[in-house]
């Protein structure tokens, strides 16, 4: 498969109050596309800073990152961003905040009745047409991720960057998002890359896992590969021997062979 | 309310129902009892919200009418009422321009302050968007408003008078240097309070310059604005009466200290009142405005 995403020797140091901050380093990935990646990680090991290179919203200290053979300079609609605490504009209704995204990618080649009915697909698509007229506040956490999903989804990126998004959700409302979230990219085939510590989340929806060292100077330290079959069902796959194994496969890793900094400190 | 406490459950579900039932014997209350299930109107909370301040005022009125009893210089509560009213019977007279009605007198007051704050809004608000965006001009002017927020009021009448040698306006150049201050620093702090993931969307986006301050600067700062604005008028309002008595012309301040070198208390402390009272609906439209623009966030 093509390689879509290159991540390519890249480094990422702070400059901060009290010194020069490690956060990175020898970042090597590349993501096929239509292929859903994992991060995961310790909090702290990096994972969203890499997630930010790949937006554009940082830049890195040195190496190269490409999206469809193109340098990634700076954020690009093309690569839309979900973020962990959904980001919706509290002014703007639901409609108001998917329409402001629509307009900016496809603004300038097709009619505003396009752009509303674009709008109202993309909330159709995460089930929120009901709520297009309310406000962000008026609607539920998961409701708001869903909105913020639907924003992304609605610009069709070829890159779906997910940034922990179902880390504030209550397991049950965020079981469901997963389903959904799983449905919406195999109907879209959309490339994702998604930021998580939920090793559960990963494995259910990724394609591949990438594991991430602790910090500072974190690196990936291992890649696993999730062949489970589409579409896949949580409730048949808890006593799949496979999942068990995939699951115990990044438990391991994460748990004994990277345990969190603070308590190999303590 | 008493014979609501002798009702059995049952019978308080009874006279919940709609339908009256011939079961209810007994003297018949003048008032319907509040029925359980019917959100009935919240008399304890309207007697906890209006009775403190009433008990407040009560209050002020009565020291002021004791210490007052004897005295033969200082006008009673009492004096000061009817003066009040008889002096609002006919607010907008006009009898040449020293001797104009208190109606007129709070109107000029008024329009002086609209055109200093709205200057001082025309200028202070873009100036706050720009310390606020741009942190080169935020090190450059914050010395300078440091030194002269502190500064009176009535410090900078000479300027005004020096520079347009009339009074109205020199008043109104009082009005605006004191009364910008508060709505810069507002603006500015809002613009540098924007959360930084809203920038974040409008770059993922890739917005426009003019899309980022509409849809997101503006709508971001504008409570923090408000805010300014409100201080801003308050300020507005307290320095108006002091360069008025400075100055001259028609306005409350002068008036106020038309009436001292009349030796009329009694209007003194009408103008008190009044100043207060415009002062507080001033605020209170304000706040209101501000309420509106308030954004639930989370």
């Amino acid at each position: 498969m093509k390689n879509f995403i290159e991540v390519q020797n890249a480094e990422m140091v702070f400059s901060t109050r009290k010194g020069r901050f490690h956060a990175l380093r020898e970042i090597n990935l590349t993501v096929a596309k239509g292929e859903f990646v994992t991060l995961i990680g310790h909090s702290g090991c990096g994972k969203s800073t890499l997630m930010n290179l790949i937006a554009g919203l940082t830049v890195p200290s040195s190496g190269t990152l490409l999206c469809d053979n193109r340098e990634i300079a700076a954020p690009s609609p093309e690569r839309a961003v979900v973020f962990q605490n959904h980001s919706l504009l509290p002014w703007l209704t639901c409609f108001e905040n998917v329409h402001l995204a629509v307009e900016r990618v496809f603004g300038a080649t097709e009619p505003k009745t396009r752009l509303k009915e674009r709008t109202l697909a993309g909330l159709e698509l995460v089930n929120m047409g009901h709520a297009a007229n309310k406000r962000p506040h008026e609607i539920s956490g998961g409701m708001k991720q869903r909105v913020g999903i639907a924003r992304a989804l609605a610009m069709e990126p070829k890159v779906l960057l997910l940034d922990e998004p179902f880390g504030a959700l209550d397991a049950l409302t965020r079981a469901h998002l997963q389903d959904e979230l799983l449905k919406i990219v195999t109907r879209t085939r959309s490339t994702v890359v998604m930021v998580t510590h939920d090793v559960d989340e990963a494995v259910l929806l990724s394609d591949r896992i990438v594991m991430m060292t602790n910090g500072p100077a974190a690196t990936i330290g291992e890649v696993l590969s999730v062949e489970l079959e589409r579409p896949r069902n949580r409730v048949a796959l808890a006593e799949d021997t496979r999942y068990v194994h995939y699951r115990k496969e990044v438990l391991d890793f994460l748990y004994t062979r990277h345990g969190h900094v603070e308590k190999v400190a303590a | 309310m008493v014979s609501a406490v002798f009702h059995s459950p049952a019978q308080a579900k009874a006279a919940a129902m709609p339908s009256k039932s011939p079961a209810r014997v007994g003297p018949a209350p003048a008032a319907p009892l509040p029925e359980p299930d019917k959100p009935s109107f919240d008399w304890h909370g309207l007697w906890l919200t209006v009775l403190p301040p009433v008990i407040g005022v009560t209050l002020l009125v009565g020291i002021w009418a004791l210490l007052t009893m004897k005295s033969t210089s200082f006008p009673t509560p009492g004096a000061t009422f009817i003066e009040a009213v008889k002096l609002f019977s006919d607010p907008f007279y006009s009898k040449g321009p020293n001797d104009q009605g208190i109606g007129w007198n709070i109107l000029f007051s008024l329009e002086r302050v609209a055109v200093g704050f709205g200057l001082a809004a025309l200028v202070g608000i873009p100036m706050g968007f720009m310390i606020g965006r741009f942190n080169f001009l935020n090190n450059m002017v914050s010395p300078l408003i440091s030194l002269l927020r502190p500064v009176s009021p009535l410090a900078w009448l000479p300027i005004g008078l020096l520079v347009f040698k009339a009074a109205n306006p020199a008043a109104i150049w009082t009005i605006f240097i004191c009364s910008i201050w508060p709505m810069i620093i507002n603006t500015a702090v809002g613009v540098q309070r924007v959360p930084g993931d809203y920038l974040n969307v409008a770059r993922v986006l890739n917005l426009s310059e003019w899309k980022v301050m509409t849809k997101i600067l503006f709508p971001a700062v504008l409570p923090y604005m408000l805010t300014g604005v409100r201080l801003s008028v308050g300020t507005a309002w307290l320095v108006i009466v002091a360069a008025e008595m400075l100055t001259g012309g028609v306005g409350i301040g002068f008036w106020v200290w038309d009436e001292w070198n009349n030796l009329n208390v009694t209007h003194i402390l009408i103008a008190i009142f009044v100043i207060g009272i415009v002062g507080l609906l001033l605020e209170w439209l304000l706040i209101s405005i501000a309420k509106r623009f308030t954004y639930d966030d989370v």
